[in-house]
Parts: structure tokens; C-alpha cells; sequence
């Protein structure tokens, strides 16, 4: 059976594509950015997920107004690097998982959820910057990539709610799938911002944080935002949190928060970045004082806990029991 | 969602200040503006729109206002007369000019000042969630 390993919450800013692009990371506009990422490359790297289900919006670029999905599921083998008015970016283009794209298409659709489907479809920066975030310049990305394609641009979009609905959906049939596949489902863009009218440039962090605790302890409040609410005080563009809830909807109730970076601004934008893993499975005291200490460390470690083998195994003890409220 | 609360929904767009939701009524009525801005994505268009921007527009059927404010890249107006931001960037993008640019241009603003604006943590919420705000 595949699994759901990994939820991260990205934006998608073009510049911080350029940026990298351009070698630009590491002057001052960008460093405290890029300086922030490596624990995040770190995580993605050791989980090592076979496949990544990228959701994120298409600006004007694979589709226009001549065509509005409202999901669209990319199916092909190899989706290319779109031609946003700048030239093509000169970054790998990015190689698709098929098999598992259609097993999703297949089951989503009987399972209520009518996507389009892909078969050529030019990828934009919603894309490909958060590979960049994850995985740097590599020579080719070291995942492969289904994109799910979410129309956040033409009133209306999907609701948050119908979102976070699709990403159970998602989970349902990546668990359903008969091949043996770590998956991690990335849900991007945001986090506030507006880069129109008079009105451009506004920034709420107060809603931003909210939005990240929430995602990680308290979804429900995310989940039941009205367009309205994300409109008005996340910017008419930091809609696109809703694609974040395809992310939560995939992963168990409970998280675990691995890394988060938060920064106003990139370009017109406040910059988040979040990692979950699913929390393990409660256990009871009983079981837990019962436990050996390298299991101890183990389930210490999952439920967000830094814990080491070395330390004592009083303290560990105390840790866990004190996070799951025991004592 | 019952018919009521739909349109209570766009009312309570419109009150939202600066800002232009893309709603049917706005797609409308920039489609063909919108359309040949994606145009704009192909190398080949991006140098014909350069040799003689005019000419190229008439490709499109434009009405004379949308014509005139592309070719005096009035940004607002844009908006005003159906474009969508993600569009109508794609002619900053052709002049080689940044969302600060054309964020500066919407808001009354030098570049300088909208930069400078976002570093010091953007433009504030406070003030900004109601056209009724303005009002007081």
C-alpha cells in the first residue's frame, strides 16, 4: 500500500525562484529566507517520499479563460517548465508518476470528486518554486511529481471546505494503491497577499499565524472560512490558503509540526513554510512506561519531542507522558 | 449556500476596499483584454507586440478604452476595464517591470515607497478590511 508520509503548506512567490535563478540567495533581501531552509531540506531528504502530490494554481499559464478547471490532475510522464513571458525557467522540467495519477483520477472521481485530467500541461511557478524550496538546484528533482491544478484566480474558486474534502479523497485512494510508495502532498501558495488595485501590497501576519497554529491544532476554523473572510483579510490573492486545506484533508487529525518559517515580505508576499508528519498512534501510560528506551525515543521523536538515546530515560518518559497530558 | 447568502457574499465583495474580485460580471467584460495578455506568454507575440503595440492589439477585439490604457499601461484602469492582475502583469513582465512597479503604479506610489512599504511589513490590514473604514 502507498502511504501519505509528509503535508507541507508553501508559497509559491516567482522571485524566490528567480532569486535562486539568479544566484541571489544569499544577499541581504534573501537571506533570511534561504538561510532558514536547509532543516527543511533536511526533512524532506531523510524522509526521502517517492512521489509528491503538489497542489497549486496555474497563473495564466498552462490554462487561461479560454479553459477553467476547477481541479485538474496532471496524469502525463513528464510535465515541462511554462513560458510565464520571461522564457522558460532553466530548471529540470518535472517528471510525472503516471500510475498513480490515474489510480487517484479513478478514485476521486467515483468517489465524488469530478477532476480533470491532464495529459499535457506546461507547469508554472506555483509548481516549480516550491520544488525549489524543498530541493534546491538539482540537476533533476529527486521526486516525482503529480500536480493538481486548482482554478483560485476566477471567482469562485472551490470552497476551503470542498478542498479539504478532496485531500481526504487523496488519502483514500493513495491508500488504496497497490504499490509500495512513500507519498508527501505539498499544498501552496499564499499566505496573504493582494497584488492588485489599491489595495496591493496588504499583509496580515496576526491572520497568517492564526492560520498556520490552526493547520497544525485546529483546522476547523481554516476549514470553515467563507471566501469572504480569506478575501478580506488575507488579500484578494491569499485565497489560494485554500489549496493548504487539500494538504490538512490528507493528513490524520492529529500532526506533528516539523518546521516552519515565516517572512514578510518576499516580493508582495508574506513567505510561509510548514511541515507535518502524521502524530502516532496514541498509546496509553501503561504502555509507554512499558516501553524500551530506543522505542521510547522513537515515539518520542514522532510526537515532535527531541529525545536521544543518550539523555535519560526518566526525562523522556516525563516529556511524553506531560505531551499526551498524562501527567 | 441559499440564494440569499450568494448575494450577500458579492455585496460584501464590493465593500471590500481597492480591491477587484474576478467575478463573472469582471471576466466578462475583460476576456478579450485577459486574452491578449496571455498572448503574451509566446516569444514570437512578445516581439510582434514590441515591433507596433497598436497593431498588434487590433489582433484583439478590444474596446478603445482597454486599447488606450494598455497602450498608456494605466495599471488601475486595466482592472477597472475587466483585467485580471495575473493577465495584465504578463505586459509588466514584457516591460520588464516588477510587481513593486505596478503595485506602486495601483496605489499612488513610487516603486521605492512600495518596497520600502513591504519591507517594513506591508501594506496594514488595520484600516484596510472595509470601505466603511474609509468613511470615518
Amino acid at each position: 500500500m502507498a502511504k501519505i508520509i509528509a503535508g507541507i503548506g508553501c508559497s509559491h512567490v516567482p522571485a524566490v525562484g528567480a532569486a535562486s535563478d539568479h544566484g541571489k540567495t544569499e544577499d541581504g533581501y534573501w537571506t533570511p529566507l534561504f538561510a532558514a531552509l536547509p532543516a527543511a531540506r533536511k526533512w524532506i531528504k531523510d524522509l526521502a517520499p517517492d512521489v509528491l502530490i503538489l497542489v497549486y494554481n496555474d497563473h495564466a499559464s498552462a490554462f487561461s479563460l479560454e479553459l477553467i478547471p476547477t481541479f485538474a490532475i496532471g496524469v502525463a510522464q513528464w510535465f515541462e517548465n511554462a513560458d510565464e513571458g520571461y522564457g522558460r525557467r532553466q530548471i529540470p522540467n518535472v517528471e510525472g508518476h503516471p500510475e498513480l495519477a490515474w489510480h487517484i483520477t479513478e478514485s476521486c472521481i467515483l468517489d465524488g470528486f469530478d477532476l480533470t485530467i491532464a495529459n499535457k500541461m506546461d507547469v508554472d511557478h506555483g509548481c516549480s518554486v516550491p520544488l525549489t524550496v524543498f530541493f534546491g538546484e538539482p540537476a533533476a528533482w529527486p521526486v516525482k511529481v503529480i500536480p493538481i491544478c486548482v482554478n483560485v484566480i476566477q471567482y469562485p474558486p472551490p470552497t476551503a471546505r470542498r478542498c479539504y474534502d478532496l485531500g481526504k479523497a487523496i488519502r483514500k485512494a493513495v491508500e488504496e494503491y497497490d504499490g509500495e510508495l512513500k507519498v508527501a502532498i505539498a499544498g501552496t501558495g499564499g499566505m496573504s497577499h493582494q497584488l492588485q488595485g489599491e489595495r496591493s501590497g496588504v499583509i496580515n501576519t496576526e491572520f497568517d499565524v492564526n492560520y498556520l497554529d490552526n493547520l497544525r491544532d485546529n483546522n476547523d476554523v481554516n476549514r470553515d472560512r467563507s471566501h469572504l473572510e480569506y478575501i478580506r483579510e488575507a488579500g484578494s490573492e491569499g485565497i489560494e490558503l485554500v489549496m493548504w486545506q487539500i494538504m490538512r484533508g490528507a493528513m490524520n487529525e492529529k500532526v506533528v509540526e516539523k518546521f516552519r518559517k515565516y517572512h514578510v515580505a518576499s516580493s508582495n508576499t508574506a513567505f510561509g513554510v510548514i511541515c507535518f508528519e502524521n502524530a502516532p498512534e496514541e498509546k496509553s501510560a501503561a504502555e509507554i512506561k512499558a516501553m524500551k528506551e530506543p522505542v521510547l525515543v522513537e515515539y518520542a521523536n514522532a510526537l515532535g519531542i527531541t529525545a536521544h538515546v543518550n539523555d535519560l530515560k526518566k526525562d523522556t518518559l516525563e516529556k511524553v507522558l506531560s505531551k499526551l497530558g498524562y501527567s | 449556500m441559499t440564494k440569499e447568502e450568494k448575494a450577500e457574499l458579492r455585496k460584501a465583495f464590493a465593500d471590500i476596499p481597492g480591491t477587484y474580485v474576478f467575478t463573472p460580471e469582471h471576466s466578462r467584460k475583460g476576456y478579450a483584454l485577459n486574452i491578449f495578455c496571455m498572448s503574451l506568454n509566446k516569444a514570437e507575440n512578445r516581439a510582434e507586440f514590441g515591433k507596433d503595440e497598436s497593431a498588434y492589439l487590433d489582433k484583439f477585439d478590444l474596446t478603445a478604452e482597454q486599447k488606450e490604457a494598455v497602450l498608456k499601461r494605466q495599471w488601475l484602469k486595466m482592472l477597472e476595464l475587466g483585467g485580471n492582475i495575473y493577465y495584465t502583469f504578463k505586459i509588466a513582465i514584457f516591460d520588464r517591470k516588477s510587481m513593486q512597479h505596478v503595485g506602486g503604479k495601483m496605489s499612488g506610489i513610487t516603486e521605492d515607497e512600495f518596497k520600502e512599504m513591504m519591507l517594513s511589513g506591508g501594506r496594514s490590514i488595520i484600516g484596510n478590511r472595509s470601505k466603511k473604514e474609509y468613511e470615518v
